[in-house]
């Protein structure tokens, strides 16, 4: 490719294309075998012919990996029974064709409520899908960076992941924003300060506090590098296991500990990278990916 | 002898101004008062019935002065006549709410067009007009010259001289007209300093001078974000350029605001480029300092641009870059709405803008029922100049496809563009029979419907099925099925003569995409020489410094 | 939501391809499924849309495309929310551009 191509507006289907090897890409239940989802005619509501996510097997660099890519612009990628069965279906297949890694494009507001029970139980099967995966000795790479974000259930998903590469344009939580102020108050979070939302919830801030491993600038080839390098890492002498150990949450557990002990009390994410001893934090938000990296690499935490 | 009284007006003016001066007493201190003391002065300044000029810019707005009018004591002050370019804040409504207010004279209401319906229809609110700017403030030197003006403005010295700054916009028509037919000056200023950058208004024309205790509130109004731009309207732009700009040559031209004009600024660095365009187009604008035109300031396209009032954000950039911008002696800009919207009307070849409805004589409108809104500049700047007496290509062109054919005298004419998707949100269609400025007519007792541009100064109308060229059709019949030709599918779009269309278009009336030899495919957001605010800042070096509510940074 | 069927007989052109999708069930917009289909030559396209009572439009949208590509033996299949006919258009085309190899 010659000129950078935008992961953000790019959808699902071009992702796969321009990420993975050229023409590599295989999908399971293709739109011409109409699985739909079958609770949402009952709410007089559209369908997706693929519900919203792309499964398949592709090639990364030669590589066989298995791969998965949620839709944002359907339901803003939420996951209802047949997309989670998807999921599950393509990490279940991962672990019995042995393949090299599992790559997943994760946009997705999370449970699809419209779907209630379903969608719940869906996502909860995907993290323990997810894990299972890993307990198999496949990586599991996840790449955050459509307008959607990971949210919700598909935000604690992405954090079961080995690995999670976001752009600073992608976010990473939980509870999403307006959720929050109705919840805490305008004061204590406002759902429309969009600068304040993406410097909590956005790629520069996750890989400041160790939520991301990688950050990339808004580039399916630099998203491509980025999972090749991550799925690379870990099939290296000294890598980190791929399964989840005991020892690995302990190391958890003290991230998080300490992010609260030294971070708890601040109030927003420009005091916090102030704290982290990062200088001028007032201009991580313009920094360019290169110098914000840079910039990071001595203060980061979960390095 | 003659026993009239030739200096009544001096003779009034001196009265108000005592009244103040007995009021205020020692609070008065040279031409400066405190805020507090802000009801007090203008119960004392005005009169019942006063004609009174409230900036009510486009942009601007002497916010902390319009709250103050509004919460007068009616039974003090009442039946105020008010003359504002522009009704943007609950309180220029509360003013008639309240009964201080009684008759208005205006440009345009956007934001407070339906509660502007509504005070007209119960009576508290009576209209003389709607106006556009210049046509306004052509009145403010005629038939209604301010008695008092409440003004705006970035700072007074201690002698009351104003800096008005990147906004001057609309005061000193305002300030001129009222001065010299006696009036009064009121000025809220967001500071007092020793030294002014420059002097716009001299103090000799300001008469009372007040720090608000906030800066005067403004609205980035000529803002768009790149990433809400369709391909839709891409392609759009991209007949725009290939079909309307390069065939004629438009080197001097204004946008009205808009996602279609903001797809063609992001257009001109990357399809104009490719087209060879640079140079040829696009040369000099009557436009507010858009960000969207960043990529093509930057890429060397533009020569100047002289704006009706300044944006939130982008003071720096125009600092860095005089050679473009009206910047003065002090390094920051000045903006004139009447000397713009003049030069819009005769120094520029070409309108192109965006409206809601058009009928089948090209009559384009924006009312809508139940709100009076106005049209703003639309008017004026997308209008025909008839007094206009120098030659350029385009104009030239214009005039000569106007009158092929018929023994008229020759004559230029300026290119009206109006750029429109056939159907709107809802599938509401843009093309109808008859406008909803009839119902609003009726509805609001108006003595003609309201037209924002009329189907006779229309020159090209513009859709996604490509463009129709007014100046060629021979008749009203021809028109009729031109506009139909790229009318789409809506109801007029499919009641077209499809033979008649056909023919239309074999003549070159009627050009749609591939006529124009536009590939539709490259039609992608792809093109746009920025899709996202932050790519305007890079574009920018950093310079660009855009407000809040457009950052997710 | 309604659904509404349309079928084309007297076309020419075959696609000889795997089925092809192209757009997104998004607000605004649609997803395009087209399919080589045994259909004795005819062009079948079923659409299920949730902007509800603009048969005589999407028909004209229809009869347009099919006069600009005579497909034959294709059936095309359309999930949408609320796409202008422009937009409807410019999908369709985009669709059949794919299976054509010409997409950009």
């Amino acid at each position: 490719m010659s000129h950078a191509v935008s992961y953000l507006e790019s959808n699902a289907r071009e992702r796969l294309r321009l990420l993975f090897d050229a023409g590599s890409f295989e999908e399971f239940l293709p739109p011409a075998a109409r699985v739909i989802s079958p609770h949402l005619g009952q709410l007089n509501a559209p369908v997706a012919f693929d519900d919203g996510v792309a499964v398949g097997r592709a090639r990364l660099n030669g590589m066989p990996v298995y791969t998965a890519a949620q839709e944002g612009g359907f339901m803003g990628g939420a996951v209802g029974e047949v997309h989670g069965a998807k999921l599950v279906g393509l990490l279940r297949r991962a672990v019995r064709d042995q393949a090299k890694a599992v790559v997943l494009l994760v946009e997705s507001g999370g449970v699809r409520l419209h779907e209630a029970n379903a969608g719940l139980i869906a996502v909860s099967e995907v993290m323990r899908a997810l894990l299972d995966t890993r307990a198999a000795g496949i990586p599991v790479i996840v790449l955050v960076g459509g307008s959607n974000g990971a949210f919700g259930g598909m935000g604690i998903v992405s954090r079961c992941a080995n690995v999670v590469v976001m752009s600073e344009e992608g976010r990473l939580a939980m509870s999403g924003p307006e959720v929050i102020e109705t919840a805490n108050g305008v004061e204590e979070f406002d759902s429309r300060d969009r600068a304040l939302v993406w410097r909590t919830t956005g790629g520069k801030h996750r890989y400041l506090m160790g939520d991301c491993q990688r950050i990339v600038k808004d580039d399916v080839a630099a998203f491509r590098q980025a999972a090749i390098d991550a799925i690379n890492a870990l099939t290296r002498p000294s890598a980190p296991s791929v399964p989840l150990t005991l020892e690995a949450l302990e190391q958890e557990q003290a991230m998080l500990a300490e992010r609260i002990a030294r971070f708890g009390a601040l109030p927003d994410p420009l005091d916090v990278w102030a704290a982290q001893g990062m200088a001028q934090p007032q201009r991580v938000p313009m920094l360019e990916i290169e110098p914000f990296i840079a910039a990071a690499q001595t203060v980061r935490m979960g390095a | 002898m003659n026993a009239r009284v030739w200096n009544t007006l001096q003779q009034n003016r001196e009265e108000r101004l005592q009244r103040a001066r007995n009021v205020l007493g020692s609070d008065l201190a040279g031409k400066s008062l405190p805020a507090a003391r802000i009801a007090d002065l203008l119960h004392a300044v005005l009169e019942n019935g006063d004609r009174v000029c409230l900036e009510g810019n486009n942009q601007k707005q002497a916010d902390f002065l319009g709250h103050a009018l509004a919460n007068l004591n009616p039974e003090r002050v009442h039946d105020l006549h008010m003359l504002q370019s522009v009704l943007a804040l609950p309180e220029h409504l509360d003013v008639f709410e309240r009964g201080v207010a009684s008759q208005l004279d205006f440009s345009f209401s956007g934001p407070q067009a339906a509660r502007v319906a509504r005070l007209a229809a119960a009576g508290k609110l009576n209209i003389g007009a709607i106006h556009t700017y210049l046509e306004l403030f052509g009145r403010y030197f005629v038939d209604l010259p301010p008695r008092v003006a409440l003004v705006a403005a970035e700072a007074a010295d201690r002698h009351g001289n104003l800096y008005t700054g990147p906004n001057t916009e609309d005061t000193p028509v305002i300030v001129e007209a009222t001065t010299f037919k006696n009036g009064i000056v009121i000025v809220q200023v967001n500071r007092i300093v020793d030294e002014l950058p420059r002097v716009d208004i001299p103090a000799d024309w300001v008469d009372f001078v007040v720090q608000s205790p906030r800066p005067y509130y403004i609205e980035p109004l000529f803002t768009r974000d790149p990433a809400q731009i369709s391909e839709i309207q891409v392609l759009m732009a991209m007949m725009a350029i290939k079909g309307i700009y390069a065939e004629y040559g438009i080197q001097r031209l204004n946008h009205g605001i808009g996602f279609d004009t903001a797809a063609i600024e992001l257009l001109l660095p990357t399809y104009g480029e490719s087209l060879g365009l640079k140079g040829k187009i696009a040369r000099h604008w009557a436009l507010n300092p858009h960000p969207a035109l960043i990529p093509a300031i930057e890429a060397g396209w533009v020569d100047s641009v002289y704006s009706f009032g300044s944006e939130l954000g982008m003071e720096e950039y125009i600092r860095a870059r005089p050679d473009i911008f009206s910047v003065g002696p002090d390094g920051t800009m000045r903006s004139n709405r009447a000397f713009c919207q003049a030069a819009g009307h005769y120094a520029c070849d070409m309108f192109i803008g965006s409206t809601l409805q058009i009928d089948m004589q090209g009559n384009s409108s924006t009312a809508t029922a139940g709100r009076i809104a106005g049209f703003g500049g639309a008017s004026n700047m997308g209008a025909d100049a008839r007094g206009r007496r120098h030659a350029s290509p385009a104009w030239l062109k214009a005039g000569q496809e106007a009158r092929q054919g018929s023994n008229a005298i020759p004559r230029g004419q300026k290119l009206v563009v109006q750029m429109v998707e056939t159907f709107r949100e809802h599938m509401q269609p843009a093309f109808v029979d008859r406008l909803d400025a009839w119902t609003l007519m009726e509805q609001a007792d108006m003595a003609i419907p309201p037209v924002m541009i009329y189907g006779d100064d229309v020159t090209h109308i513009l859709t996604e099925e490509g463009i129709a060229n007014l100046l060629l059709c021979r008749s009203a019949e021809e028109r009729e099925q031109a506009i139909r030709g790229v009318a789409g599918y809506t109801p007029v779009g499919l009641a077209r003569d499809r033979r008649m269309v056909e023919n239309l278009r074999d003549r070159g009336v009627i050009r749609r995409a591939e006529d124009l030899g536009i590939d539709q495919r490259l039609a992608t957001r792809d093109l746009l020489a920025a899709r996202s605010m932050k790519d305007l800042v890079r574009a920018s070096g950093g310079l660009y410094d855009p407000p809040k509510r457009f950052r997710n940074w | 939501m309604e659904t509404l069927n349309y079928r084309f007989e007297q076309g020419q052109r075959r696609l000889a391809q795997p089925p092809q999708v192209v757009g997104v069930v998004s607000s605004g917009n649609l997803e395009v499924l087209i399919e080589e289909a045994a259909l004795n030559g005819a062009c079948e396209i079923k659409i299920s849309t949730a902007a509800v009572g603009f048969g005589p439009i999407w028909q004209a949208v229809m009869q347009d495309f099919q006069q600009r590509w005579q497909l034959a033996d294709t059936r095309i299949s359309i999930n949408d929310m609320g796409a202008t006919p422009a937009v409807v258009s410019l999908r369709l085309d985009q669709a059949v551009q794919t299976m054509l190899g010409e997409a950009p």
